[in-house]
């Protein structure tokens, strides 16, 4: 299982916060997009592929390539707008 | 020395650069950044506003691009302050102090963490205007401003 976060208007609209998700078939962010997004609806809306979407996974800036193993914490959310 | 702190209340950054400038007798420059919540945005006006963070990869971000700033520049200290939560018009939203022995490092590096702050800390802001609520967009200068720092990196 991989944890799945979501924050600020990602976190809003889909309303989710958190979620287990099974990983077996997840080797890489980008695979847990695409499983995303076959959810539809807002899902695939929030989460397609021209939109700008940030992630992390176990705390740290990611991209669709980043390998994911059973354990991790991935977390997806919209351009930052701190400072 | 390095500070990094996420606040939910208020804070003084005049404090801040106080604590910062005393804490090493070999500090000669201290340069300081402060942002603050204005009452107006896209021509609205905003009356308060909602800070959202990831807590814990926050620090750590805070922390890595902090850690950027000492391998480019010769650094004394830094601190970072950052509130969360609701603010109101007027306050502190962020504090960026810097300290070298000599004013250029304190200036460039103080202008690269804010850069990187605002690119890759997770931070979002939410305001409550006299329309209603909307989440701030990211800015396209913010991204350009990354780019002329790794660009300058690369030149060197």
């Amino acid at each position: 299982m991989v944890q799945l976060r979501l924050f600020a208007r990602f976190r809003e609209e889909l309303g989710v916060d958190s979620e287990q998700m099974e990983s077996d078939d997840l080797r890489c962010v980008d695979d847990l997009l695409s499983r995303l997004r076959q959810r539809g609806g807002a899902w695939s809306r929030l989460l397609s592929e021209d939109q700008r979407i940030m992630m992390a996974v176990n705390q740290e800036m990611a991209n669709p390539q980043t390998p994911l193993q059973a354990g991790d914490e991935v977390a997806l959310f919209p351009p930052v707008t701190g400072g | 020395m390095v500070t990094i702190r996420v606040d939910s209340e208020p804070f003084d950054p005049n404090h801040e650069v106080d604590l910062l400038r005393g804490e090493d007798p070999a500090i000669g420059a201290v340069v300081s950044f402060i942002g603050l919540m204005r009452d107006l945005n896209e021509g609205d006006r905003v009356d308060t506003m909602f800070l959202e963070h990831y807590p814990g990869m926050t620090e750590n971000a805070l922390e890595q691009i902090v850690k950027l700033a000492f391998e480019r520049w010769q650094l004394q200290g830094c601190r970072v302050v950052h509130r969360v939560g609701e603010l109101k018009p007027t306050d502190p939203i962020v504090l960026v102090a810097v300290a070298s022995a000599h004013r250029k490092e304190a200036f460039q590096a103080c202008e690269f963490i804010i850069d990187y702050l605002k690119t890759q800390a997770p931070f979002w802001k939410k305001e409550a205007t006299e329309n209603g609520e909307r989440w701030v967009d990211a800015r396209d200068s913010d991204d350009e401003a990354i780019r002329q720092w790794s660009q300058e990196a690369n030149d060197r």
